[in-house]
């Protein structure tokens, strides 16, 4: 079984909760309802045409631009059928996403890292807490809106005798080029371009 | 509160192993809870060491990100730059050539004899053993001056380039790294000496932290923690990358899923390696060692000095580097430690528009509360030992 039949597979057992389904450079990528991802994995895990019993990942991406901005995604593998399987759900700032950790133990640390790094919100998780940032951190740091440099840093106060947090200062602005060139299809927008479309809008 | 349950608690202590203890292998903070001296509950509390690797990456070009994988899991290097090419050179479409593919076959296999070497000698030490540390740390130094007479450092190599290696090796290395090979056979069988057999050694190891198949698919290990539990799967075999297919090398397989086994297997581990690094020596093919699509990969020095087309493409790939077209690619490799990922969404931009990295550590530290739990205080030690972490992985 090839991954355009899996895909078909999985879609027919499971009506309305596959929205899509893609193969591109010989992986196969799921889109599903962000209601519907524990149906989708359990299913995935205990159907034997499936099997994909190993949870690899679990990880966010933002897109800000969008209305739902982020991509929650699950990497699953099948041991016996030698398979990978990227499944993907959308949700935004204030919609949970419901936790797979009854399905596989292993989701409790990926989805503590999505809801530190993204503040990806999972519902029923036995433990939301935040696991690679500092303590008492706050901000979403992989988010596309916060700063590379951060908003504070770190300073040992030697009247204090303790490490204490102040706000970033930068002794050079942070150098980031713009390397979309125009002779390879950017998007530019010359001055006057602007103003004409802003005229052809009144008009 | 009432009087039962003041009672149940008699006892009950909690205690903090860690950030700084020797046999937490880094930076790892426990929050252990003990009735007496067994242990109920572990919480890692990790991300001590979080350097924003993956927010760091997405301001970087690909080739300004590869080297944040050294930092990684800086045991073995070049193992996880070898995740990050395949990533990046599954969304190119790109093809390494053959010499290329075996050289990095050769340095991943020299990363995985210094992680086990590591590992096992300080397993060893953290349930008493001190003079397998010694003896290993000195093949180890060996074999960084390998990766030196490479790529110029010990540690940090930065040497693996999406399309190939940066450049290709003296010959008289390839003689060096044999006879390493002769000779290191005999030493694994004087630590093996020490440890194999060693009574204590043994009922420090076996039979703790046993995991069951069923348990290493839910808690999403692989690697060795896997095969300690008798599942043959090593990613090198099942979905075979760069030219494994053409080595011929054996995957030890546990049987009791306990820290003896994953002892054993690593040792046994380190003899495949050594086969496989002296069949990498025996079959190196001619020819170059990094893709020839100069969109892609630098010209050679030589060759900017007479070519001008040469040079503007040193010039373009050095400021502006390479773009990759749009799409997500998810490549892994099975690292010392287990099945390394990197998942790469490009947006034809020259800067990956996100890169997760995937380590192996990561859910093995996770099931430690699942392996732990009933065990006494001091077989943790033993446990985190056997499971192989680092924390530039787990971390990031």
């Amino acid at each position: 079984m090839d991954l355009t039949e899996l895909a078909s597979t999985v879609a027919a057992a499971l009506p309305g909760a596959v929205k899509g389904s893609k193969v591109a450079i010989g992986e196969l990528t799921l889109d599903v309802e962000a209601s519907e991802i524990v149906r989708v994995l359990t299913f995935l895990r205990d159907d034997p045409a499936c099997e994909f019993k190993v949870l690899i990942d679990v990880c966010g991406v933002d897109w800000p631009a969008r209305a739902k901005r982020f991509d929650v995604v699950y990497h699953l593998l099948s041991l016996t059928k030698n398979r990978r399987i990227r499944v993907k759900t959308e949700t935004d700032e204030a919609t949970p996403v419901h936790t797979v950790v009854p399905v596989f133990p292993a989701a409790g640390w990926f989805e503590r890292e999505a809801y530190d790094l993204y503040g990806i919100l999972f519902a029923d998780h036995p433990d939301l807490r935040r696991i690679l940032t500092d303590y008492g951190f706050s901000g979403h740091p992989l988010r596309k809106d916060f700063p590379l440099t951060g908003f504070v840093e770190l300073r040992y106060d030697d009247d204090l005798k303790r490490v204490v947090y102040q706000p970033v200062q930068l002794v050079q602005e942070f150098r980031d080029f713009d390397f979309m060139s125009p002779w390879e299809g950017a998007p530019y927008i010359l001055p006057r371009e602007e103003k004409a479309d802003e005229a052809g809008k009144k008009a | 509160m009432d009087k039962p349950e003041a009672q149940s608690d008699e006892g009950k202590i909690t205690i903090n192993f860690g950030p700084q203890h020797p046999a937490a292998h880094g930076v790892l903070r426990l929050v252990l809870e003990l009735d007496g001296e067994i242990v109920t509950r572990v919480d890692p509390h990790v991300g001590l060491l979080h350097r924003g690797t993956e927010k760091l990456i997405e301001y970087k070009t690909y080739l300004q990100a590869m080297p944040y994988f050294d930092r990684l899991d800086y045991v073995a290097p070049m193992n996880q730059e070898h995740a990050f090419c395949l990533a990046a050179e599954k969304l190119l479409g790109l093809e390494v050539p053959k010499r290329g593919q075996y050289v990095r076959v050769l340095y991943s296999e020299i990363g995985r004899l210094l992680s086990h070497l590591l590992n096992i000698t300080t397993q060893a030490n953290d349930v008493g053993a001190l003079t397998p540390i010694l003896w290993g740390f000195e093949e180890r130094e060996k074999l960084m001056g390998f990766y030196e007479r490479a790529c110029g450092s010990r540690l940090h190599a930065a040497y693996f380039r999406v399309g190939g290696v940066h450049q290709d090796l003296p010959p008289e290395l390839f003689d060096d790294i044999g006879a390493f090979c002769e000779t290191f056979p005999k030493v694994l069988d004087d630590i093996e000496v020490l440890l194999t057999d060693n009574r204590i050694f043994k009922q420090r190891n076996a039979e703790i932290g046993i995991v069951t198949r069923a348990e290493a698919e839910a808690w999403g290990m692989s690697g060795v923690m896997l095969r300690s539990a008798g599942v043959p799967w090593d990613l090198r075999r099942a979905q075979p990358y760069e030219c494994y297919s053409e080595l011929d090398f054996k995957i030890p397989v546990g049987k009791n899923g306990d820290c003896y086994d994953r002892y054993v297997m690593r040792i046994e581990e380190m003899r495949q390696s050594v086969k496989i690094i002296q069949q990498c020596i025996a079959k190196m093919p001619p020819g170059p060692v990094i893709a020839t699509d100069h969109k892609i990969t630098p010209p050679r020095r030589g060759e900017m000095k007479t070519s001008m087309e040469a040079l503007i493409h040193h010039f373009k790939l050095y400021t502006e580097g390479f773009h990759v077209p749009p799409g997500e690619a998810y490549a892994a490799v099975e690292a010392p430690k287990g099945e390394f990922g990197v998942y790469l969404v490009a947006d034809g931009s020259n800067k990956p528009y996100r890169c997760k990295i995937r380590a192996p550590g990561y859910p093995h530290l996770q099931a430690l509360d699942h392996m732990c739990k009933g065990h006494m205080l001091a077989d943790i030690s033993a446990v985190i030992g056997s499971i192989d972490i680092v924390f530039g992985e787990i971390d990031r």
